[in-house]
Formats: C-alpha cells, sequence, structure tokens
C-alpha cells in the first residue's frame, strides 16, 4: 500500500471510533445477547466466547473466539462487532480481518501469545482498540497502529478501581506534557518511551489523538457516568451486564447514563430497580491482574 | 442565531466545532429540558442509529422534536442522522422521525472496510471532501426532494424544503462550506415547512 493510503485508512478508523462516541460497547457471547445489547441502545457489541468473568473463573488459556460464532453476532446485529485478540498474535489479528470485523481489541483478557511485541497494527486496514494504564502505554499502541484506546480496568471483576486509576492516571499525565515548555517535551518522550511527534500532539491538543474509552470493572449507572465524568469518551462494559440479574434492564440504564452522565437526577432515577448487580470481586482478591499484561 | 445539536451518542462535539468554525453558537440536546431553548436550527450527528433512535424515545425528545421539525425547524443529519429523519429504512418495517421524503440504506457499503474517504460534487458548493464511515446512502428519494451530491450513481445528499441529509460526514473534514450552506441556505433562506 502507498503511504497515503495507508494514512487515509488510519484517518477513517479513528472517525469510526468517533461515531461511537458517548456510546456503550458491550461483551456479547450469544447473537441472542447482541441482540439484547442492540435493543437496549449499544453503540457497538464485542463477540467473545467467554465474558471476562468467565475467563477467570475457568483460567487455563484463553483464545480468540470461534469464527463461527463472530460470524452469527455479525449476522445477528447491524451495529458494529469487535472482537478480540491475544495480545501479539497477528494471525488471529488476520483471521479477524478475513472476517470483516469492524473493530480488533488486541486484549489482555485473553492470554497474550508474545511477551514482547504487541501486533504491528499499521500492517492492517481493519482498525485496532488496545488497552493502556497510562500515557506511555497509550502512545506506544498509537505509535503502533491501535485507532481507539481504553482504559485496562481489570475485566471480570465488577470493580471500577483500576479503570479509575488508569483514567486518572492518563489525565493527570495529560496535563503535565501541555505544561510542559517545547524542549521539555524530548526529555519527557525518553522517560515515557514513546516517539516525540504524539508527545507533541498531546501537548498542542491536551487530549490522545485518538478516542479513549473507559474498560474494565464497569457494573452500574454511576460506575460508568464516574469514568465519563473523569474523562472517558465512551464505556466498555464487560461482564456487568450479562452477570446481572436483568441484563436488558441494565443495559439501558448504562446508555442513558453514559448519555447524561453529569445530570444526578436522572442517574438516581435509572439507578433504581436494577435487580442484582453483578457480584464482583474486590482487587486485592484476585490472583491474576491482567493489566499487567502487555504494557 | 444559535443552533441545537442532539448530543445522545456520536459526532456531535464535531460539529459543534464546525459551528464555532462559523462564529455560530450552539447548545447540546441531551434532556426534554433542553429543548426548552430556542433554537434556530437542529444538527443530528453520524453515530449508531439504532442508539440514537432508542434514546430519543427513552428520554422523551423523540415527540417534541418530531414536531418541532415538522413545523419546520431547519435540521441538518449526517449519516445516523440521515438514518433518523428518512421516510423508510429499506428492509426495516418502521422508521424513526420519517420527516423527508427519503429511503434510506443502512451500512450500504458493508463494514468498515468499506468506509472510505473521496471527493465530488455538491450542487452550489462544488468539490468537497466527503468521508463515509459505515455509511448508509439514498436509494430512492421521492418527489420534491432536491439531489445534492451523488456518488457512482448513488445519492449521497438531499434537500427536502427544510431538511438536509448527507451519507457522509462533512463535520470529520477541515472544509466547513456544507455547514455554511445550512446556515445560509436551510437556517437564513427558511424554505417553509418539509
Amino acid at each position: 500500500m502507498q503511504r497515503e493510503k495507508i494514512n487515509e485508512r488510519y484517518e477513517l478508523n479513528k472517525n469510526l471510533a468517533q461515531m461511537l462516541k458517548g456510546g456503550v460497547i458491550m461483551d456479547v457471547s450469544t447473537p441472542e445477547q447482541a441482540r439484547i445489547a442492540e435493543e437496549a441502545g449499544a453503540a457497538a457489541v464485542m463477540a467473545l466466547e467467554r465474558i471476562p468473568a468467565d475467563i477467570r473463573a475457568a483460567g487455563g488459556v484463553s483464545r480468540m473466539s470461534d469464527p463461527k460464532m463472530i460470524k452469527g453476532i455479525q449476522e445477528a446485529v447491524s451495529i458494529p462487532v469487535m472482537a478480540k485478540v491475544r495480545i501479539g498474535h497477528f494471525v488471529e489479528a488476520q483471521i479477524l480481518e478475513a472476517l470483516e470485523i469492524d473493530y480488533i481489541d488486541e486484549s489482555e483478557v485473553l492470554s497474550p501469545a508474545d511477551d514482547k511485541y504487541h501486533v504491528d497494527k499499521s500492517k492492517f486496514k481493519v482498525p485496532f482498540v488496545c488497552g493502556a494504564k497510562n500515557l506511555g502505554e497509550a502512545l506506544r499502541r498509537i505509535a503502533e497502529g491501535a485507532s481507539m484506546i481504553r482504559t485496562k480496568g481489570e475485566p471480570g471483576t465488577g470493580d471500577v478501581v483500576q479503570g479509575v486509576r488508569h483514567m486518572r492516571a492518563m489525565t493527570s499525565e495529560i496535563r503535565r506534557i501541555q505544561n510542559m515548555q517545547e524542549d521539555e517535551l524530548y526529555y519527557a518522550a525518553k522517560e515515557l518511551q514513546v516517539p516525540v511527534e504524539l508527545l507533541r500532539s498531546v501537548h498542542e491538543n491536551g487530549k490522545l489523538p485518538v478516542v479513549n474509552f473507559a474498560a474494565g470493572g464497569v457494573a452500574t449507572p454511576a460506575d460508568a457516568a464516574l469514568m465519563m465524568q473523569l474523562g472517558a469518551e465512551g464505556v466498555f462494559v464487560g461482564s456487568g451486564i450479562f452477570k446481572s440479574g436483568n441484563p436488558a434492564k441494565r443495559a439501558q440504564a448504562i446508555v442513558k447514563a453514559v448519555t447524561n452522565f453529569n445530570d444526578p437526577v436522572l442517574l438516581a432515577e435509572i439507578s433504581a430497580d436494577l435487580g442484582e448487580a453483578m457480584v464482583g470481586i474486590n482487587e486485592n482478591e484476585i490472583q491474576l491482574l491482567m493489566a499487567e499484561r502487555g504494557i | 442565531m444559535i443552533i441545537g445539536v442532539l448530543a445522545l451518542q456520536g459526532g456531535f462535539i464535531e460539529h459543534i466545532r464546525m459551528l464555532q468554525s462559523l462564529q455560530i453558537g450552539s447548545f447540546e440536546i441531551r434532556k426534554k429540558e433542553d429543548l426548552n431553548k430556542d433554537m434556530d436550527g437542529l444538527i443530528i450527528p453520524g453515530g449508531e442509529s439504532t442508539t440514537m433512535g432508542k434514546l430519543l424515545k427513552d428520554l422523551d425528545l423523540y415527540n417534541d422534536l418530531k414536531k418541532k421539525i415538522q413545523e419546520g425547524l431547519p435540521t441538518f443529519g449526517t449519516c445516523a442522522g440521515m438514518i433518523l429523519l428518512a421516510k423508510k429504512i429499506a428492509d426495516k418495517e418502521s422508521a424513526h422521525f420519517g420527516v423527508i421524503d427519503i429511503e434510506v440504506r443502512r451500512n450500504a457499503y458493508g463494514r468498515q472496510l468499506g468506509s472510505f474517504l473521496t471527493e465530488a460534487e455538491f450542487k452550489g458548493i462544488g468539490i468537497i471532501p466527503m468521508t463515509f464511515i459505515r455509511a448508509p446512502y439514498i436509494e430512492v428519494a421521492g418527489p420534491g426532494v432536491e439531489i445534492l451530491s451523488e456518488v457512482d450513481n448513488r445519492i449521497v445528499a438531499a434537500r427536502s424544503k427544510n431538511i438536509l441529509v448527507t451519507s457522509y460526514h462533512p463535520e470529520l473534514t477541515s472544509d466547513n462550506r456544507v455547514h455554511r450552506y445550512f446556515i445560509e441556505e436551510v437556517v437564513n433562506g427558511k424554505a417553509g415547512v418539509g
């Protein structure tokens, strides 16, 4: 591909993430769940065989989902369909591209396939979203070709503490970079291990060069609104919906909470009577920190 | 002049920035009380039409907004915004606002791999850049609907009286001429009820 074409494709891929803003992306494992998510107002769905809480419970090696299952979900809904590949597993990514997936999540929720290298995402025409705990991780993923970033809140726990930590780290580092003198950016780039051009873009614009969503541990409308008030541009909800007592109702409530994240009166109304939230596990009770995968 | 921008989901900030570049004020519409403010025009952005359609009903905005558009409020819809305004959606039983006499096909160019950039004519403006993201196109335009852009023989921009629609996203480019057209021709030109 010519350079110009590559840039064009990358712009289009960043543009799709822009259209997902203010939306909720929901994990689904069956066509039926995908339809419930779409009906509830999801802006996209993430197709995966087991939701993170079950992956965590089952243990073992967790891989890309069966293409047949992904196709079933693509046929069931008209909204964008995303799916996950293992960190560094570029062949799983090639397979998802062949399925014409709308977005690939190179995800720490699955077992990493490479303990050093992420997928060279600039080689692909389909877009990638990657997790990041801080600004350095985010800009390294963007340098590799990610066109969307999300926090790496601990998946499958229903505990929002880590997502909050990552979002706060990101916004506070962005403010620090914004306030630097231009000549300080070179040292900051060395410190953060990122290309200086990307850092300069953050310095000038006060934000990441791509859309930034919250992911991990979101279980309630209040959790979703919290992430939005902290600066997320949209929210991924994994186990929080289909591990709860009334998935359809909770999904709708979270969609509304993301739109009106700044309105406590409305949030009070939509938080009422949602049935059981997922039980969840606290950060200090978990054995495996998925956020440590791929830095 | 002030324009209300539907801000339930999607690319609404990009429209607000376009309006800023034309020194036009705007406000976000997220809930029913926001409709109490006076507005000279309405923009419905790109995003997911199913998400916005659902939220319009759930947040009780649908009836009031539909009434305003039918009474002649100048309205501009891009991509999902066009789908929300169309009278008919191909292969679907029901439409959303159904206020402009066009039939649209959703995801007409396929999935994200089918998204593309091009340049083509917008009638009365000239050649403009066009960004299509999982875009719809217009399969049928009824009588009284003026066709403004065509790409590969597909209708991708149209106007009927107070309603302007595009399949593509002028708000994602650095060219603000379609927004200027909306302000000058549709809002200031007030062409009566759609």
